[in-house]
C-alpha cells in the first residue's frame, strides 16, 4: 500500500506551526537585523549593531531583567508555599471543603488589569483605604507605590494574591490523585503528621511541583500586566521588568528593531535559564 | 381692562425673553442637542445648520481618539451628533494616552488607514505629517480659524502648512488656592513665621517655601490634612512636560536664542546645564510637599488631588483648574490662575554663567492636536466632523467641561464674558484670561520639541528625571545620563534631521515666525 498521502494530513498542524510560531520567531529575528523606528519606518539592514548596543550600552535592559528575576522566584516560591498550605487544607475532611475550594480560586478568576486597578486603588498612599485604615491606627502612610523598595512588594502582594490559587488548583489536583497505599503504610507505622509530610507527601508530589512551579515561572516571567496597570515602572525604574521595558521600548517609542532584538534575546536567555532550573529542581526534589 | 391686561401680559412675557435670551437659547438645534443649551447654535461654515445641510447616509468614519473622559468623551459626544446630522455611521475608537501614538503610526507605516480621523498630541507633528492631509485651504480660510490664535496656528502647522486641525489649546500655568494665599489670616500668619510675604509665588523657590509651610496641616478646616503641590510625576505620564515647565525660567534665557532643548547651531543637548539641573533640585525638593504618593501621581491625580481641595498649589494644563471651578467642585470659585513662576537667576549657555535677575518663560507645552489620515478614502467627512468638533457653539460649551480636556484657543476665549456666564466669579475669571493672555504676548516661550523622535527624547529625559526623583540618581548625574541618551538619539536620527526640524521650534521661540 501507498502511504505517502498520509502527509498531507500532517499540513494543517504544520501550516499553523509555521504561522503561529515560526513566522514571527524569524520575523522578529530579521526585525532584531533592522533599524525600524518611527522615522526609518523600513525593513533595512544594520547587522547586529542592534545587538552590540544591547550588550554594550543599555544597562536598563539589564536591570530590568535582574529585577523581573527576584519577582519571579520570589512570587513564585511564595505562590508555592501558600499554595501548598491551601491545598493540604482542603484535601484533608473538613467542613465546607468545597466551600473554601471554590473560595480559593476566585482570585485567580477575575480578570488581572481590573483586579490590578483595585490594588492600586487600595494602595493609593493619600486617597486609599489601606493608609486610612492604618492612620486610624496611628501608623503614617506606608508610601506603598512611590518608595522604590516598598513598591516591589506591593507588586509581588498583588501577584501573589492573583496566582496562588492557580498553584494551589495544580496541587490539589496532585494530591488528589496520590495513591493510597504509602499513607496508609506511614499510619500503621505510627508517622506523625510531620513526618508523613516530610516522607510521604512531598516526595510524591515533587514531580508535579516542579511542573507547577516551571508553568508559573513561564507567567511571571511574562509580568506586564501588573507593572503597567500598578506602578508603570516606577517609582524611577524601580519596578521596571524586562517586557515592560520591551513595551516601552517597541510601542512607546516605536524602536521596534530594537525592541525586536530585546525580545529576541530575552527569549533565548529564558529558554535557557527555565531549562537550567528544571533540571536542578529535579535533581532537588525528585530522588531516585 | 380686558385688552390692557393681555397688553400688559404679552410685553412682560417678551421682556422676560429678551432678558433671558443669553442664559439659555432655545433654538431647534439646543432642543435636540441640550449640550449647547447655553448658546444655541452659532452661525458658521460647520454650524448644526450647515451640519444638517450634508447627506453621509451610507458612509461611515472611523476615529480613534483617547480613552473617555478626556478627548475622547467629546469627541464620542460631537460624533453622536455628528451622525443624527449627516446620516453618518461613526465609529469611535478609545486608546489609552501611552498608545495613541503606535495606534496610528502601525497602520500609516504599513500604508493602511483603519482610521479616518487620529488622535493624538501636537508634537507628533513631525513623525506624522507625511501620513496626514494637509487641512484644505477652505477649512484654514473659514470665519471659525481665523479667530484660533497665531501660536495654536503655528503649532498645528509645519513650515506654513496646516496639519492637524485645531480643537484644543494648552499650556502649563500656575493653580493656587485663592482662599489661602489671599487670606489675611494667613498672610500674617505666613509673615510672623517665615518673615516673607505671602502671594502668588513669583519664582520657584518661593513656590517651594510655601508649599512646604502649608504641607501636611488641615488649613482649610475641612478636617482632612493638606498638601502643599500636586504635580505630574510619574514616569512615561506626561512628567517630561510638568519638568520642562520647572526648568523653563532657569534655562529660557532670552539673551541667548537659537535653542532652549539643543543649541541649534552644534545640536548639543542643554538639559543637563545648570539651568536645568536647578530645576530637577528644586523638582526633588518638591516630593516632600506632596501628598503622600504624590511622586506617583499622573495628570488624573494630580487633576483628582488640586481639584478636590487636596492642595495649595498645582500647575498643568487647563484641565484641574477647570474642573475646580465647576459648580460641584468642593474649592469652586476659591482658585487663581497665574504665569508658571519665575526665576531670580537664568542660565546663559554663552557666557557659561547665571544671569542674575528675575527671569520668566511660559511654557506652550504640547496638546491635543488631530488629522486626517493621507489614506483616508473619506476625507471630506472627516474634515467636516473636525470642523464641526470645533464649531463655536460646541466649543464654547465643551471648554466649560474641566473632564473633557478642550482648553482655550481662540481669541475669543480670553474674554471674562464667556467664563462669568458659566458662573465663574468676575476677578477669577479676568484673571484666567489675563494669564493666558500674557502667555501669548510674552516674547521668552518655550514650545514643545517636536523633532523626528520625539517619543524617544523625551522618554528618555522623564526617566532620567523619574530617577532622580525616586533618590535612585542625583540630579545631576541624572540629567548627564538623560543628555548622554540624547547625544545617542541625536547619531541614530541624524543630527542634521533634528537640526532641520528643531529649527521650526527654534524660530516660533525666537520669534521669527
Amino acid at each position: 500500500m501507498n502511504f505517502k498521502h498520509k502527509y498531507v494530513f500532517l499540513f494543517p498542524g504544520l501550516f499553523v506551526l509555521i504561522g503561529i510560531l515560526i513566522f514571527p520567531i524569524i520575523f522578529t529575528i530579521r526585525l532584531s537585523l533592522s533599524g525600524w523606528n518611527s522615522y526609518t519606518p523600513e525593513m533595512n539592514f544594520i547587522g547586529i549593531t542592534n545587538y552590540i548596543r544591547l550588550f554594550t550600552d543599555d544597562p536598563r535592559f539589564w536591570e530590568s531583567f535582574f529585577r523581573l528575576s527576584f519577582l519571579s522566584v520570589t512570587t513564585v516560591i511564595l505562590q508555592y508555599i501558600i499554595g501548598f498550605a491551601l491545598a493540604l487544607i482542603v484535601w484533608r475532611e473538613i467542613k465546607f471543603k468545597r466551600f473554601f475550594r471554590v473560595i480559593f480560586l476566585i482570585p485567580m478568576m477575575t480578570t488581572p488589569v481590573i483586579m490590578t486597578v483595585i490594588w492600586r486603588t487600595f494602595f493609593h498612599e493619600s486617597l486609599g483605604p489601606v493608609n486610612d485604615l492604618l492612620g486610624n491606627l496611628g501608623v503614617e502612610p506606608i508610601l506603598w507605590l512611590s518608595d522604590p523598595v516598598i513598591a516591589k512588594f506591593t507588586v509581588i502582594i498583588v501577584e501573589v494574591w492573583q496566582w496562588t490559587p492557580f498553584m494551589f488548583l495544580l496541587l490539589l489536583a496532585g494530591l488528589l490523585s496520590l495513591p493510597k497505599e504509602p499513607f496508609l503504610a506511614a499510619a500503621i507505622d505510627g508517622a506523625s503528621p510531620f513526618r508523613k509530610f516530610v516522607y510521604v507527601t512531598f516526595p510524591l508530589m515533587a514531580p508535579i511541583s516542579i511542573g507547577a512551579i516551571i508553568i508559573r515561572l513561564i507567567e511571571a516571567s511574562k509580568i506586564m500586566d501588573t507593572v503597567f496597570v500598578l506602578t508603570s515602572g516606577g517609582p524611577g525604574t524601580a519596578t521596571e521588568t524586562s517586557s515592560f521595558y520591551i513595551y516601552i521600548k517597541g510601542l512607546r517609542e516605536f524602536q521596534m528593531g530594537y525592541a525586536a532584538t530585546l525580545s529576541f534575546t530575552y527569549l533565548v536567555i529564558m529558554i535557557i535559564s527555565l531549562t537550567i532550573i528544571a533540571k536542578v529542581l529535579t535533581k532537588l526534589m525528585i530522588k531516585e | 381692562m380686558k385688552m390692557k391686561t393681555i397688553k400688559t401680559c404679552v410685553t412682560a412675557l417678551i421682556s422676560a425673553l429678551l432678558v433671558l435670551s443669553p442664559v439659555a437659547y432655545a433654538d431647534k438645534w439646543s432642543d435636540q442637542f441640550p449640550h449647547i443649551k447655553a448658546t444655541g447654535d452659532i452661525p458658521g461654515e460647520c454650524s448644526y445648520e450647515s451640519m444638517s445641510k450634508k447627506n453621509y447616509k451610507g458612509k461611515t468614519l472611523k476615529i480613534n481618539t483617547h480613552a473617555v473622559p478626556v478627548m475622547g468623551e467629546p469627541t464620542a459626544l460631537h460624533a453622536e451628533q455628528f451622525a443624527k446630522l449627516t446620516g453618518a455611521k461613526v465609529d469611535v475608537t478609545h486608546t489609552p494616552a501611552g498608545d495613541l501614538y503606535a495606534k496610528a503610526m502601525v497602520p500609516f507605516q504599513a500604508g493602511q488607514a483603519p482610521y479616518d480621523i487620529v488622535f493624538g498630541f501636537s508634537n507628533f507633528i513631525n513623525d506624522w505629517k507625511r501620513y496626514l492631509e494637509p487641512v484644505p485651504k477652505k477649512y484654514v480660510e473659514m470665519k471659525q480659524m481665523q479667530d484660533v490664535t497665531p501660536s495654536h496656528i503655528g503649532i498645528a502647522s509645519w513650515d506654513g502648512v496646516m496639519y492637524q486641525f485645531p480643537v484644543d489649546g494648552d499650556r502649563h500655568y500656575l493653580k493656587y488656592r485663592k482662599d489661602v494665599i489671599d487670606n489675611p489670616k494667613y498672610q500674617k500668619k505666613y509673615k510672623a513665621d517665615t518673615g516673607k510675604e505671602l502671594r502668588v509665588p513669583q519664582t520657584w523657590k518661593e513656590y517651594g517655601e510655601m508649599a512646604a509651610y502649608f504641607n501636611g496641616w488641615d488649613w482649610d478646616g475641612d478636617g482632612e490634612k493638606e498638601y502643599g503641590s500636586a504635580e505630574v510625576m510619574k514616569k512615561d505620564d506626561l512628567m517630561y512636560a510638568a519638568f520642562y515647565s520647572r526648568s523653563a525660567a532657569y534655562s529660557k534665557n532670552p539673551k541667548t536664542p537659537g535653542g532652549f532643548f539643543f543649541d541649534l547651531k552644534t545640536m548639543k543637548p542643554l538639559i543637563n546645564n545648570p539651568g536645568f539641573v536647578e530645576a530637577l533640585t528644586d523638582w526633588v525638593a518638591a516630593t516632600k510637599y506632596v501628598p503622600p504618593g504624590g511622586i506617583n501621581f499622573g495628570l488624573g491625580d494630580e487633576i483628582g488631588s488640586f481639584g478636590g481641595g487636596q492642595t495649595l498649589f498645582s500647575f498643568s494644563w487647563d484641565d484641574a483648574f477647570v474642573a475646580a471651578m465647576q459648580p460641584d467642585s468642593p474649592i469652586n470659585n476659591k482658585v487663581g490662575a497665574a504665569q508658571l513662576p519665575g526665576a531670580m537667576k537664568v542660565w546663559n549657555r554663552t557666557t557659561n554663567s547665571w544671569d542674575e535677575g528675575f527671569n520668566q518663560a511660559p511654557f506652550f507645552v504640547w496638546g491635543w492636536a488631530v488629522g486626517v489620515a493621507k489614506k483616508s478614502k473619506e476625507k471630506e467627512m472627516a474634515f467636516d466632523y473636525l470642523c464641526f468638533f470645533a464649531n463655536e457653539a460646541n466649543h464654547q460649551a465643551d471648554i466649560g467641561i474641566g473632564r473633557f480636556g478642550v482648553n482655550p484657543f481662540r481669541n475669543d476665549d480670553f474674554k471674562a464674558d464667556v467664563w462669568t456666564q458659566i458662573g465663574w466669579d468676575k476677578d477669577i475669571a479676568q484673571s484666567y484670561v489675563d494669564t493666558l493672555a500674557q502667555m501669548e504676548e510674552s516674547k521668552n516661550r518655550v514650545f514643545p520639541l517636536r523633532v523626528p523622535g520625539t517619543f524617544e527624547f523625551n522618554a528618555a529625559l522623564a526617566t532620567a528625571a523619574a530617577k532622580a526623583l525616586a533618590g535612585q540618581l542625583s540630579p545631576q548625574a541624572a540629567l548627564d545620563e538623560a543628555a548622554k541618551q540624547w547625544e545617542d538619539i541625536l547619531n541614530r536620527v541624524g543630527k542634521d534631521n533634528v537640526r532641520k526640524a528643531y529649527s521650526v521650534g527654534v524660530a516660533m521661540e525666537d520669534n521669527k515666525l
